[in-house]
């Protein structure tokens, strides 16, 4: 086993009562008003962990939970045993589909702003985890994400004038304002429907496996959590069957540093790895840097191959940081330093990507203000036909008697009755 | 037809369900090779194979979670959860996540799975063997909630569960699993030998789901009852010689108000029971419709005869179990009013 790799410094209490027991609460290293110096972590510029080969026994990753598997330096080379064979146009389609997805999450916000949805989650920051993952896996995978992975209807293609119907809950929304913003469905995308309670979609998305493997198909199921919901039970049930039934699927844990408020060492502990809570379930582990959309790729592809050729789960932990508020209804300053992403050591995951193409003579300055500007009048006009359909209060809504549809496959007699006296209570 | 208990009609309805159809499949704690700690399972593995029916972690939650992912993608698996008292770890799973799938996705997934799980005292298990939590569950939007009081209807029932589309909690009175119980514990123990009901037709047939049973009709009185609870009813309408219009519900949601209203109007006096503690209880639920439809024909205060509302004691189960005395008590109240 490597030697364990301390990812935070903690600072005492900062209550103004003194702490008088010998209890101990975990704080994060830095909070509004400190300048936040992260020079702690380490940011292994050359020594990815070795790659295994994906049927290899687990045992031997046990050290991949504890490091971090990066492919890109900061000034562009790609470097190490992970490169994934991919050519410059999947690096380019990968580009857009990160810039497009921040593009989408810019404008939904703004729109939030403005009162034009209940609510929205960005996932500045993080696109490379979802957009990575998505390219390295086949479209007919399912996904059980999470609400901040988005970038995975963006690279497969989904129509973004449905997630946004979607978010506005207008007449064109395909789950009939049924679910909050950005709980997506896309059953015909792979795309598992999103729950709002967070951890249960891990196990189910392992029963998703073992019924791809009873069925003698070679699907998988890919499944998200943020790190704070692997405090759950969820996680460790998906954990424990995923090891006992060898099921074909990917357990990947998003550790952007933040649960709302609370900062990554409240889930378990500080200075632990995610990753490393496979290690003890006889799980493949793997840690990549989340901001480096090649290593997600390289990560996800031998992740897949294993889990396809019958070798079982791998945890994937993701190491990289919010960059924005929880949601909308969140204010991280209250709790954080105002430039605390700013100056995370990982670098933005778009300008990462985008340096490594420029540096290997793929792509150049002028072609990436194009990409941006073009994503952003795309995003734009397909808002513009969006919002024509409705929003949450305005224009042309769902039909309200809709509430009383698809909660049984028939309706049950009760049901049809409250239908019925919701008709006279709008008659009145 | 043949002579069957309940646990063989359970058995028995799985086993022509994974024959019919190659994505059913059945699993939970002690399932597989051993059969199940009463014996349902028994011999489905060596059918159907280890695929088909397989043992589970200890982990209720985990059980659930699977079955819900394994529905979702196709297949009809029929969950196992040892004891009802144990189901509370998947209680997130049943409510928040298979009640609700088609709902917010809407239609766009789907978790048809059944959930057996065995309900109800008279076996001395205490606190923790003996609980029916029937209205934790009749209380939530999605879910199927449905419970059989004899062998015929347990085994067109549960093959109704399992080809329905929609999620199925399907209670198993254990007291019933192999004879009728009419709530004498001092009684010799009577077994399904011999009881109409415990002849169950060979191969495929279904109860559908929603209908109640007229175990008998009577115009004095109406007893809503359902589990354990339809036969100590019976018996109590025997030895008070009641002109008693009886109805086993079967189907707690969907529920047949058709058949309440009817016989109610019928009879104008109603008794409720059920092994449950009292307070929030679906006899509470029952009282609410039985009052909202019938009140005008109602000649006396609607009763219920419940558990009490304590925990499952050990020692004094028979002390807690709402039999005879208790049944005949409110059967007297529900007469002598007005």
């Amino acid at each position: 086993m490597a030697k364990k790799q301390s990812n935070h410094a903690t600072k005492p209490n900062r209550s103004k009562m003194p702490n008088r027991s010998r209890m101990h609460v975990p704080e994060p290293p830095f909070r509004p008003g400190d300048t936040p110096d992260y020079s702690h972590i380490s940011v292994p510029a050359m020594h990815s962990p070795h790659r295994p080969d994906p049927m290899c026994d687990d045992h031997e990753t046990a050290e991949h939970a504890l490091k971090l598997i990066r492919v890109m330096r900061f000034n562009g080379e790609a470097v190490g045993e992970w490169i994934p064979a991919i050519d410059a146009d999947l690096k380019r389609r990968m580009l857009t589909d990160m810039v497009m997805t921040r593009a989408m999450d810019d404008r939904m916000f703004a729109m939030q702003r403005q009162g034009k949805m209940s609510f929205y989650m960005k996932s500045r920051g993080e696109e490379a985890v979802s957009v990575g993952h998505a390219h390295a896996l086949r479209n007919s995978d399912m996904v059980f994400p999470t609400y901040r992975q988005q970038g995975i209807l963006i690279a497969r293609d989904a129509s973004m004038l449905e997630m946004m119907n979607q978010c506005l809950s207008n007449s064109g929304d395909p789950l009939q304002g049924k679910s909050i913003p950005v709980l997506y469905s896309f059953k015909k995308h792979g795309f598992f429907s999103i729950s709002g309670n967070l951890g249960t979609q891990l196990i189910q998305a392992v029963g998703w496996a073992m019924a791809e493997a009873y069925k003698n198909e070679d699907g998988i199921a890919s499944t998200f959590t943020g790190e704070g919901a692997t405090a759950e039970g969820d996680f460790h049930y998906a954990l424990n069957f995923a090891s006992t039934y060898r099921a074909p699927c990917i357990i990947n844990v998003v550790n952007n540093q933040w649960a709302i408020s609370s900062f990554q060492g409240i889930a378990m502990g500080e200075g632990e790895s995610f990753a490393a809570r496979g290690t003890g379930y006889g799980l493949a582990t793997l840690r990549v840097d989340g901001n480096d959309a090649l290593a997600v790729y390289a990560a996800t592809a031998w992740a897949a191959e294993r889990a396809r050729k019958g070798g079982g789960a791998t945890v994937i932990e993701h190491f990289t940081y919010r960059a924005e508020g929880h949601s909308t209804s969140d204010d991280p300053s209250k709790y954080r330093p105002k430039n605390d992403a700013d100056v995370w050591p990982f670098g933005d995951p778009v300008e990462r990507l985008k340096v490594h193409l420029i540096h290997i003579g793929e792509w150049d300055e002028e072609r990436h203000e194009a990409l941006s500007a073009e994503a952003k009048k795309t995003v734009r006009e397909t808002y513009k036909q969006a919002e024509a359909l409705g929003t949450v209060d305005a224009g042309p809504q769902v039909d309200d008697f809709t509430m009383f549809e698809k909660v049984y496959a028939d309706d049950p007699e009760l049901l049809t009755e409250q239908r019925e006296l919701f008709r006279r209570e709008l008659s009145q | 037809m043949t002579q069957m208990s309940m646990i063989e009609a359970i058995r028995d309805a799985m086993d022509v369900c994974m024959t019919r159809d190659p994505n059913v499949l059945t699993f939970g704690e002690d399932v597989g090779y051993f059969g199940g700690v009463f014996r349902c399972t028994a011999g489905l593995q060596e059918k159907h194979g280890l695929h088909r029916c397989f043992d589970t972690p200890i982990s209720e939650g985990g059980i659930i979670g699977i079955a819900i992912g394994m529905a979702a993608n196709g297949l009809r698996p029929v969950a196992e959860i040892q004891f009802a008292d144990y189901i509370y770890p998947a209680y997130d799973q049943i409510a928040s996540e298979a009640a609700r799938l088609r709902y917010r996705s809407n239609g766009d997934f789907s978790a048809p799975l059944t959930i057996r799980t065995p309900v109800g005292g008279g076996i001395f298990g205490g606190t923790t063997h003996s609980q029916s939590p029937e209205a934790l569950f009749t209380h939530i939007a999605g879910l199927k909630t449905i419970i059989p009081s004899n062998p015929y209807d347990a085994k067109g029932m549960l093959i109704s569960a399992i080809e329905s589309d929609d999620p199925v909690l399907f209670l198993e009175p254990k007291r019933l699993y192999n004879g009728p119980f009419d709530g004498d514990h001092e009684s010799p123990s009577v077994s399904w030998k011999g009881h109409p009901l415990g002849e169950v037709p060979e191969g495929h047939y279904t109860v559908p789901l929603g209908q109640a049973r007229q175990i008998r009709e009577g115009r004095q009185i109406t007893m809503i009852a359902y589990g354990t609870m339809v036969w100590v009813a019976e018996a109590v309408a025997d030895a008070m010689g009641l002109d008693a219009d009886i109805i086993d519900l079967r189907s707690l949601v969907p529920l047949d108000l058709g058949a309440i209203e009817a016989s109610v109007k019928k009879t104008g006096r109603c008794v409720i029971l059920h092994e449950a503690t009292r307070t929030s209880g679906f006899g509470a639920e029952l009282s609410a419709q039985v009052q909202e439809r019938c009140f005008y024909h109602l000649e006396a205060p609607i009763q219920r005869v419940t558990g009490w509302d304590t925990p499952y004691p050990h020692a004094q189960e028979w002390a807690y179990f709402p039999g005879p005395k208790r049944v005949r008590a409110a059967v007297e109240l529900a007469l002598k009013a007005a």
